[in-house]
């Protein structure tokens, strides 16, 4: 990531950028610290080894939470009374009691003396403690596999997608692409699954459009990118996604899975999930919380704003989205080599310019975060079916990813909204790959756009957008007495959505924290013990 | 999306009584054709595929039998490449045997008028005196609102605005992922006139069970013959199919908001007893 500072951004308006973005993202750090969620206890109560279904695959997290909701509410957060109940020896140990629970054959209680509060929450703790431990041992795993295997040896990365809806056809599918080139591969989920407020178990044969995000499915894929790296000596990194109804829960198996990176996007499932506001941002931080222990790195969407905007005229939206995915992935303890902050390559290329504006916005968002291993993504708009023009903007992408020093190249396919990609394409699609970067890839040395010209303006116009949206977000009187990002959310802002806090899929998953309220998996990875 | 295939929209199967008219394909000399590489006549035409066989003299005998059984005589094998060591991929040319009878082709031609943005409004105004309501969503699984958001967003597709766009419109867009019984809710609160359903990215015809059970949930819902007029959009849905899923019309790929915008106030004036201004001429 040592791309020269051509761009000569002012050094001023980075820090102005910055700042405006804090302002906005501070109000709504509090939101998320004074709230829990039903998914963040359930992700609490796997941690501390809670795991497996009913008979009707219904998790026992899921009944858990819900018999302890509906006596005594989450608000004080579900390990006091858990505990508790345990301590009064309703059962002998979590699991049984989450299947009394499920009968309703357990009564839960805060605790009314001190003595017996305190007593349940060290036990809680204690009881937790061994899931962050086993979150450790498995990054210390892959840390081990690195120094061994090593990474990939250039930049970008080379990120591929499988999706098949069966993890075992998968599998031979990622061994496949592995052996061909990628050094990341992504296991795109059903879709669907990020309205499901429960996370499915075992291995599945079944999805639409991808395969199911479940404990099992992550582990078989792990074992066999793990035997493909010894094959290949090259350390295979694993990508899901944390996003949708359970994402604290997905984080939490992705760490004790060991997989690599994370889809967590600041405002996706509120934008284009319509999943409530405030529940978005309390599963985020929670979830970020474990990818920052888990030493994953997340993956955030901002390429999806320009598939509904136009990408010229919504660049600096991607900007923005840029600095508040930092400013709350920084604050939830993710460290800048963890930031894998997207930005995609969209712009019509019937569009005067196109390419050179391309080169410009790949380079502010390099400029801007030099330390983060940028997610640079394909044209996927602008695809039209004709597969040989499709194959010429893919070069083109690979061109920009090369010039501009992109960390993370996300491979794409000329039969973009055709087909789900033959053998072939993605065979082709390697070697285009494979060309620009052997062709290409030391270019970056030599290319320094000329002061003043076409793409340091356009950078420095894109930037100036930026902060004076973030400006006029924070300067807007609030009209429902929520801070200024939330009602910028409501408005439609990011991506014409119109995303009230009060509405949206998920709310009634949502409770404000009691005074009392304890959660000792936050306080561990708070504390980093 | 900028396809350059227009869509072919057929007639609305519970509407028998519309126009349909099939006309030969006009502007070809003669009725038989082939395809043409640089030579009128010479029938070239190229393919690619692979099959699962590791590279070697064989593999290529192989391409070239099936390029013969598809019809290629002579067949020239310009490309093969393994892909891994189970698969071969192969490029090849050749001059196709099979006849085109253009004279046989059979289209199916739009069955109601295009209008511009301005006669839509003006439609509009004059059958239904307010303004046309429309609640869009992509129902089901399905996440990709890329379809829903061509046809309503005020930004539009292929260089035309949206529905959005048009003053005599007013469009609810619910997004993704929207639930059945939600959808219907929406639209009685509303009082929609039209109900848009986009289903883009399905597997194992999760868009034809999405689409029935949509349109199921509309009739059961409403008293018969009041139920919105119902469109699924999308590119996997065949032409034809409207009857058998329950809905009004089917949009493919390709289509542009003022299809859909030229339709809802053919059908509408249609339902309202009133006619379009176009229909009167």
């Amino acid at each position: 990531m040592n791309t020269p500072k051509v761009l000569e951004l002012d050094r001023r308006t980075v820090r102005t950028a910055r700042t405006a973005a804090a302002r906005l993202g501070r109000p709504v750090v509090e939101l998320a610290r004074s709230h829990t969620t039903v998914s963040v206890e359930r992700a609490t109560l796997r941690l501390a080894g809670l795991a497996g279904a009913d008979h009707e695959r219904v998790p026992w997290v899921n009944h858990l939470v819900d018999a302890v909701r509906d006596q005594v509410g989450i608000e004080h957060g579900v390990t006091t009374p858990v505990w508790d109940a345990l301590r009064r020896e309703e059962a002998p140990d979590l699991l049984t009691l989450a299947q009394k629970a499920s009968t309703g054959a357990v009564t839960f209680q805060i605790p009314g003396t001190r003595a017996d509060l305190s007593r349940a929450r060290r036990a809680a703790k204690a009881a937790v403690r061994p899931g962050i431990r086993r979150i450790d041992r498995q990054r210390a795993a892959r840390e081990r596999q690195i120094a061994r295997l090593g990474d990939p040896p250039q930049r970008p990365w080379i990120y591929l997608i499988v999706a098949t809806g069966d993890i075992y056809e998968d599998i031979p599918q990622a061994q496949a692409a592995a052996r061909a080139g990628a050094d990341i591969i992504a296991v795109i989920r059903s879709t669907g699954q990020s309205l499901l407020d429960y996370v499915p178990e075992g291995a599945t044969r079944e999805g639409f459009a991808g395969t199911y995000a479940t404990q099992e499915n992550f582990r078989l894929m792990r074992a066999a990118l793990d035997e493909v790296g010894k094959e290949l000596g090259r350390y295979i990194r694993l990508v899901n996604y944390a996003s949708g109804l359970c994402m604290p829960e997905i984080a939490t198996l992705a760490g004790f899975e060991r997989l690599d990176m994370m889809l967590n996007d600041s405002m996706y499932g509120i934008l284009f999930r319509d999943i409530n506001p405030i529940r978005t941002f309390v599963d985020q931080r929670f979830s970020r919380q474990i990818h920052a222990r888990a030493g994953i790195i997340i993956n955030t969407g901002e390429d999806n704003y320009l598939t509904t905007a136009d990408a010229v005229e919504a660049a600096h939206t991607v900007t923005v989205s840029q600095l508040m995915n930092e400013y709350f992935g920084k604050e939830a303890g993710l460290q800048d080599w963890q930031l894998g902050l997207g930005h995609a390559f969209e712009i019509n290329p019937e569009l005067p310019e196109s390419f050179r504006m391309e080169l410009a916005h790949a380079l502010l968002a390099r400029h801007l975060f030099p330390d983060a291993p940028l997610k640079w993504m394909p044209p996927t708009k602008h695809m039209t079916g004709d597969i040989f023009q499709g194959y010429l903007l893919d070069g083109f992408f690979n061109l920009v990813g090369a010039l501009t020093g992109q960390s993370i190249l996300l491979v794409g396919m000329m039969t973009e909204a055709v087909v789900t990609p033959f053998l072939s394409d993605r065979d082709l699609a390697l070697q285009n790959v494979r060309y620009v970067l052997n062709a290409a890839g030391g270019l970056v040395e030599d290319f320094h756009p000329p002061r003043d010209g076409f793409i340091q303006t356009r950078a420095r116009q894109v930037l100036d957008e930026a902060i004076a949206l973030m400006q006029r977000m924070s300067a807007e009187p609030s009209t429902r007495g929520w801070s200024p990002l939330l009602e910028a959310i409501a408005d439609g802002t990011f991506g014409h959505m119109k995303r009230p806090a009060d509405q949206g899929k998920g709310l009634d998953g949502v409770a404000q924290k009691a005074d009392d309220y304890d959660n000792p998996a936050t306080t561990l990875l708070e504390e980093g013990a | 999306m900028s396809s350059s295939r227009t869509t072919d929209p057929q007639p609305s199967q519970s509407a028998p009584d519309t126009l349909v008219s099939t006309v030969p394909v006009k502007g070809t000399q003669g009725s038989v054709i082939r395809p043409y590489g640089d030579m009128t006549g010479d029938g070239m035409v190229q393919v690619s595929f692979t099959l699962p066989v590791p590279h070697d003299k064989r593999a290529e005998g192989a391409a070239l039998q099936l390029a013969a059984k598809m019809g290629m005589a002579p067949a020239l094998l310009v490309h093969a490449k393994a892909i891994g060591p189970e698969h071969t991929f192969f490029v090849v040319y050749g001059s196709v045997t099979h006849l085109v009878e253009v004279d046989k082709v059979v289209v199916i031609e739009r069955d109601f008028p295009l209008l511009s943005a301005k006669e839509v409004n003006q439609a509009i105004r004059k059958s239904l005196r307010r303004p046309l309501v429309v609640v869009g969503a992509c129902i089901g699984t399905d996440a990709h609102t890329v379809g829903i958001d061509a046809i309503l967003n005020i930004k539009g597709f292929a260089g035309e605005k949206g529905l959005e766009y048009y003053s005599e419109i007013r469009v609810v867009n619910l997004g993704a992922q929207v639930l059945v019984p939600e959808l219907v809710e929406r639209a009685r609160e509303e009082q929609a006139d039209a109900v848009l359903v986009s289903q883009v990215v399905t597997q194992r015809d999760a868009h034809i069970h999405n689409t029935t059970a949509m349109s199921a949930a509309f009739r059961e819902a409403y008293p018969s013959g009041k139920v919105p007029l119902l469109i699924a959009g999308g590119p996997r849905f065949e032409e034809g199919s409207a009857g058998a899923l329950g809905v009004d019309r089917i949009f493919g790929k390709g289509t542009t908001p003022a299809e859909v915008a030229s339709y809802l106030v053919h059908a509408v004036g249609q339902r309202h007893g009133t006619r379009s201004s176009e229909e009167q001429q």
